[in-house]
């Protein structure tokens, strides 16, 4: 199902959540709304589920006018952060819900409602626990059983709103895994909003990033990440180290910094340069001196924290094959291979 | 030295608290409650069952019982509507529904009985409306179960509000999501969530409802045998010095609220298992 939002608009009170967006979603991707709290992403996601309907703009499903269809004859599964499950029904109950509701000849047979809940309890890895209550079952499982109550109706779209967001980091990891896995395993065209960029880096085919109730970049990840289209994108993506300077003539200045800046109108400028674009360098043209004040070692590489000679904090990532050759308190030499600089 | 968690008061300290709150509990809640039943049975079982079956006692209970059994299921219906408006929509006047909600806990009774008398009396706005139809609302059954159901109608909406607010909209939103109706929403979703709230509330809504005098005092009229509740029937024999009997339909008016009271504790006792919220 391909998914048309056309500029939406949606105010809550005085307080604006969505400015006009549009996004065209493709058959069977999985995209990730990014973006900090009170970006809209949210609302925008619910605005999809038809649990919010927005003021202007349009929402299509397959071309079709879906704006002010409610969210009960949208057929989209939506999975809550607090997992939203029936307390007083039980794990095969809980996802029969959306096969039981419906009436007449839509209506599956008993038995089948049953076969499809064991055949969703063993795509989700819950088999044999569909007696149990929700209470009985841990986050990380609660969260598979709303995945399966979502699937259950063969939603045309699923739609998750931070679901990961109230689970440990080690049951994040590996339920991330098997949402991708599912997704591959139903082909179900997926749109989950997470505040995480990690985390929608790593699971999503591409990525919206929304601020401000607007969408601030749609691409892959590594388009949004090695090419941010503003300041905003580039600062909230990726770790980056962040120099406030002026551009006069091509040229970035930041104390004794400097970059060149093709294409930047001259005037205040924002220059990010990435920990791992930082390298190290032979002294001169280019290349300044760094204190160094921690090393941390990150998997491959050593994390380095220091401060430039005027006094100012930057980090870098070293690759660690090989060692390096310095400590805390020694003064190296670096150059920056690549920065994103943009107008203020 | 001993130790002990840093919450953990003397045992002086907690020994007194304790004995002022039993000597507390005695004088105001136990003693009178035991005077009732043995001022009762002071002369014995005979005279105080023989009180209970007088015709104008047995026709007190009755309308207490009638009273009961209209305003609880009004009330239930419609703290359930109330609650679930406040608790899981955004409105304007949301905070002024909420105050109304409460106002019959700060109105005394007697003006809630006055301002129906005012209302539909004789002298009243729709006064000579109702006689002229032959209505009768005040000195009958109509104006003391609208009274009745006045002074108890926060009951059931004020011990839901929490409650649902609590439990969110999620699992409604949910069950939107996954095509149910609004009315298949409320029946499999909302409604067994807060089954246990609304019989707590239903409980003690009825254990008001059958206690109530000022309000229905006022729009009673006290006709013996026929607007009198049980708690106007023990106000009339003990204002004619009959002890024995006010007190033996003021012991069985405890009776009823004792089991009320019981029938809730056991409910607190049954029902954990089920109200752990689901996350």
């Amino acid at each position: 199902m391909t998914i048309s939002i056309q500029s939406v608009a949606k105010s809550f009170g005085r307080f604006p959540a969505l400015n006009g967006v549009s996004l065209e979603i493709a058959d069977g991707e999985l995209l990730a709304l990014l973006g900090p709290s009170g970006s809209g992403k949210t609302t925008l996601l619910r605005a999809i589920a038809g649990l919010e309907f927005p003021e202007s703009g349009q929402i299509l499903f397959d071309g079709q006018d879906m704006t002010q269809v409610s969210a009960a004859d949208r057929r989209v599964g939506f999975v809550f952060q607090q997992y939203a499950l029936f307390r007083h029904m039980s794990v095969a109950r809980n996802i029969a819900f959306g096969l039981e509701v419906r009436k007449g000849a839509d209506r599956p047979s008993k038995a089948a409602i049953q076969a499809r809940v064991e055949e969703l309890l063993k795509l989700v890895e819950l088999d044999g626990l569909g007696g149990r209550y929700p209470s009985q079952l841990s986050g990380g499982q609660r969260q598979r059983v709303a995945l399966a109550r979502a699937l259950a109706v063969d939603p045309s779209v699923l739609l998750l709103d931070e679901p990961f967001g109230a689970l440990d980091a080690t049951v994040r990891k590996s339920l991330r895994k098997e949402l991708r896995r599912i997704h591959d395993a139903t082909g179900v065209t997926t749109i989950f909003v997470t505040h995480d960029q990690e985390e929608a880096l790593e699971l999503a085919d591409r990525v919206a990033i929304l601020n401000l109730g607007v969408i601030q970049q749609v691409g892959t990840p590594s388009e949004v990440h090695d090419a941010p289209a503003n300041a905003f994108v580039c600062g909230f993506v990726g770790e980056a180290n962040r120099l406030e300077g002026e551009v006069r003539g091509g040229r970035f200045r930041s104390g004794d910094i400097e970059l060149a800046s093709p294409g930047v109108a001259d005037g205040a400028a924002t220059a990010f340069i990435r920990p791992h674009e930082l390298t190290r360098a032979a002294a001169g043209a280019g290349a300044f001196a760094l204190t160094v004040e921690r090393i941390t070692p990150q998997g491959p590489v050593l994390h380095v924290e220091g401060r430039t000679a005027d006094g100012r904090r930057l980090e870098a990532a070293f690759a660690r094959a090989g060692g390096l050759g310095f400590q805390p308190g020694d003064q190296v030499q670096v150059a920056v291979e690549r920065a994103h600089i943009f107008s203020a | 030295m001993s130790q002990r968690p840093a919450n953990a008061d003397s045992a002086l300290v907690q020994g007194v608290v304790l004995a002022v709150m039993a000597a507390f509990l005695g004088l105001v809640l136990i003693l009178p409650m035991a005077t009732v039943f043995y001022e009762a049975l002071r002369k014995g079982w005979a005279p105080a069952l023989e009180a209970i079956q007088n015709p104008d006692a047995i026709s007190a209970i009755k309308l207490t019982l009638i009273t009961a059994a209209i305003t609880v299921p009004f009330n239930a219906v419609f703290g359930v509507c109330a609650a679930w408006a406040v608790a899981k929509h955004e409105f304007p006047g949301k905070s002024f529904l909420i105050t109304l909600i409460d106002l019959p806990f700060s109105v005394s009774p007697v003006v809630a009985g006055l301002i129906y008398v005012l209302i539909f009396g004789a002298q009243g706005w729709f006064g000579e409306w109702l006689i002229d139809h032959d209505i009768k609302i005040i000195f009958a059954l109509p104006g003391i179960a609208l009274a009745t159901i006045f002074v108890t109608f926060p009951f059931v909406a004020r011990e839901l509000i929490p409650l649902m607010q609590e439990q969110g909209v999620d699992e409604e939103e949910a069950a939107v999501s996954l095509g149910a109706s609004g009315l298949r929403t409320f029946w499999s979703v909302t409604a067994p969530n807060i089954r246990w709230g609304l019989l707590y509330g239903v409980l003690l809504c009825n254990a008001r409802a059958m206690g109530e005098f000022g309000a229905v005092s006022v729009v009673s009229g006290h006709i013996r045998g026929l607007t009198n509740t049980m708690p106007l029937h023990v106000e009339i024999l003990y204002n004619e010095y009959d002890f024995v009997g006010a007190f033996s339909v003021a012991a069985l008016l405890c009776g009823l609220a004792i089991v009320t009271l019981a029938l809730k504790t056991l409910l607190e006792i049954l029902q954990p298992q089920t109200r752990r919220p689901g996350h």
